[in-house]
């Protein structure tokens, strides 16, 4: 995963910026998150390697926080917003929509690797219940069909 | 820079305002953005351009004003001309009309009053007003007078005092009184000392931070600059949620501003104090929120809680007095400072000073973001200010205080709201959550959702969090499958209550309050789950999700 491409060298200077200080680790793994889209064992590895910190701390803590993920993300990445306002405008309905539609699990891709579903904390747009995010847009008072339609054009575009 | 030099840009920002006959302000804030504030920014830059109306007109992109169900929203001055659902084409038509012609665009305006009668904005007093990517509004409207009163003209110790008079209590959800937590940090003789702005606002359907640190970020750290003159330190932290990126943007591009103005950083406004602040973000953890939960994610740890005392006043980051507060919290500091302690204490009530802001979502009418006196009722937040559930349905319960906080009947819509009258019925001021219910929920399934949250949450470190709530959820699944007993009711509330009384930390304190107070004021709706096997809302015995552990 790592390779010798410039995320590599992006990543090792911010630790640098942080003088490779333990007390950085979480802005070190956002960082990392960032530059890669998920963590693997290699880039874990990497990190408790140049920090200095034994391989189940940092996986101990980045696994303690929900944004990080463990897995390669789909080429297309739906998140459907599962916060109060949105659970109680029937955000559930619009997940099980899509994971029978698409033939996938919340929290998995599909088997092409196309598509993403993953279910995030509140994105703090209440009002606009319920959110589903579609590769940076949200849609907002979402409905099953618009966001089933959205899809379906990429998909088949 | 010294204050003279502060107070002379803010002069020539105010002449420089006056000089323009009108202003359009957009809001840009996360509410309205997703469904295209800057569109609609770019639509009035441009109509102004074409009219040549650049020199009478400014065109400016500001925070929320709180009606984020009909965003896009733009506001017209003079005259505080709020429209709703702008776009790029109505903007246009907005100059045509509004600015060249005098005569206001009457079908796009938003014309519900009675959303803003019951208000009253103090911490989002700058809110849709000023535009937070520029200081110098900031400083046009008074901001950073407090702080140079501070330095120039008051003690630390005059500081606190101002505080305590004017009753402030903590708005992270505790209520603990803030000019008493200060004293505590200010007298401890352990250096170096931390300031931490809490904007880790986790509780799913609240957004009243984010839109504080996106509309006015300059509040904030004003705020913290004053604490951390009043209890003697020289380093603070924003801790924010990575959720959040237009709020972590603001601050990060307003702590940049405030740096170079000398408001922030070595000597600052050429007096002897050094102040610095940085942003650390969080990563999606709902404890991190806690106190000592915070503490630990700074450090670069899990956000893990640990036991009280030492408290985080005596022994916090890296085992320094570190004061910790809400960044509603401190946004109200730079006000009670100008105006007196004792000008602020009349808000409100007696026991509960100022205002509170909350975050109303659901079945309402009119979600939004609110800012009320304390004191206010539940029914003029919902039925007033909310309009009310929408007419097919009927209002059936409302939710306080975030995933752990309580679900309320009608019958007690009347409480006023303040942090006592809230936990004596069951919920908690928590960071100001309103979800408001219909009869489409099922309580028992709502009870549930938060449950099940809390239970994801739990850090795990304590047996009755992290056991405990799993065996309620469990209960709650079987009676939602149709296989409870009449017995499960008397275990949920005997668990519910040992959970409240031994968990490590408020996650664990709180996160019965759901089922609590269902149970409390819903217990009709369990019964007819175990006894009649039937959903009152049609809502259980259908999911395929449950029983899976």
């Amino acid at each position: 995963m790592l390779g010798e491409d410039r995320r590599l060298q992006i990543l090792e200077r911010i630790m640098r910026e942080h003088g490779y200080e333990k007390s950085a680790l979480l802005e070190i793994l956002h960082a990392a998150h960032e530059l890669y889209g998920y963590f693997d064992k290699v880039l874990l590895e990497y990190i408790s390697e140049r920090l200095n910190l034994p391989p189940s701390h940092i996986y101990g803590v980045a696994s303690f926080y929900n944004l990080f993920k463990f897995r390669r993300p789909g080429e297309h990445i739906i998140s459907a917003c599962m916060g109060t306002a949105c659970y109680v405008k029937g955000a559930e309905e619009i997940i099980s929509a899509i994971e029978k539609e698409f033939n996938l699990k919340r929290g998995g891709s599909t088997p092409d690797g196309k598509l993403s579903l993953f279910i995030t904390r509140c994105i703090g747009a209440c009002a606009m219940a319920p959110n589903v995010t579609i590769d940076n847009e949200v849609i907002g008072k979402a409905t099953k069909e618009a966001v089933l339609e959205r899809v379906r054009k990429f998909l088949g575009g | 820079m010294k204050p003279e030099d502060i107070l002379k840009i803010a002069n020539e920002e105010v002449e420089r305002q006056k000089s323009y006959k009108c202003r359009i302000n957009v809001c840009c804030s996360s509410g309205c953005l997703p469904f295209g504030a800057l569109r609609v920014l770019k639509a009035f830059e441009e109509a102004i351009k074409e009219f040549g109306l650049q020199r009478e007109c400014k065109v400016s992109r500001t925070g929320c004003v709180g009606t984020c169900s009909v965003g896009p929203v733009v506001i017209v001055e003079p005259g505080s001309y709020l429209y709703q659902g702008v776009t790029p084409e109505k903007a246009r038509e907005i100059v045509k009309s509004h600015i060249i012609s005098g005569e206001p665009l009457k079908e796009t305006l938003y014309m519900n009053e009675a959303f803003f009668r019951k208000q009253l904005r103090l911490v989002l007093r700058n809110a849709g007003k000023i535009d937070p990517l520029r200081i110098e509004e900031y400083m046009a409207v008074g901001g950073y007078s407090a702080l140079i009163k501070c330095l120039t003209k008051m003690t630390p110790k005059e500081v606190i005092d101002e505080v305590i008079a004017s009753g402030l209590r903590g708005r992270g959800g505790a209520g603990f009184p803030t000019g008493q937590k200060w004293n505590f940090v200010a007298r401890e003789k352990n250096t170096p000392k931390y300031v931490i702005a809490n904007l880790d606002e986790g509780d799913p359907g609240v957004f009243a931070n984010r839109t504080l640190a996106e509309a006015d970020p300059h509040a904030i750290i004003e705020g913290m600059a004053i604490a951390a003159y009043a209890v003697g330190a020289e380093k603070g932290y924003i801790y924010i949620r990575a959720e959040y990126p237009l709020a972590v943007q603001t601050l990060r591009e307003a702590l940049k501003q405030a740096k170079s103005m000398n408001l922030i950083g070595k000597n600052i406004l050429e007096t002897q104090f050094n102040f610095d602040i940085e942003l650390r973000m969080g990563a999606g953890a709902f404890v991190a929120g806690e106190e000592t939960g915070i503490l630990a994610s700074i450090e670069g740890r899990r956000a893990m809680p640990r036991p009280r005392p030492p408290y985080p006043a005596t022994s916090g980051l890296w085992g320094k007095p570190t004061l910790i507060q809400n960044v509603e919290t401190l946004a109200n500091i730079p006000i009670i400072i100008l105006n007196g302690g004792s000008w602020f204490a009349k808000i409100g009530t007696p026991k509960c000073t100022g205002t509170k802001c909350f975050s109303l979502t659901g079945k309402v009418n009119n979600p939004g973001l609110i800012e009320v006196p304390m004191g206010i009722t539940l029914r003029e937040i919902v039925f007033d200010i909310g309009g009310g559930v929408p007419s097919d349905r009927k209002f059936k319960a409302v939710l306080v205080g975030g995933p752990s906080g309580g679900c309320l009947p009608e019958s007690l819509l009347d409480l006023p709201i303040d942090y006592e009258s809230l936990t004596k019925a069951g919920a908690i001021m928590g960071s100001g959550g309103i979800v408001v219910i219909d009869d489409e929920s099922c309580m028992v399934d709502t009870a549930w959702f938060f449950t099940d949250f809390c239970v994801d949450e739990s850090c795990g470190k304590c047996i009755p969090c992290r056991v405990g709530l799993l065996k309620m959820r469990n209960i709650l699944e079987r009676i939602m499958r149709g296989e409870g007993r009449l017995e499960d009711l008397d275990v949920l509330a005997e668990l519910g209550e040992y959970v409240r009384d031994v968990s490590l930390c408020g996650l664990g304190q709180t996160a019965p309050n759901p089922i609590l107070t269902t149970l409390r004021y819903f217990r009709s709706e369990y019964v007819a789950h175990i006894i009649d096997r039937k959903c009152p809302a049609g809502k259980c015995f259908k999911k395929e999700v449950m029983g899976e552990a």
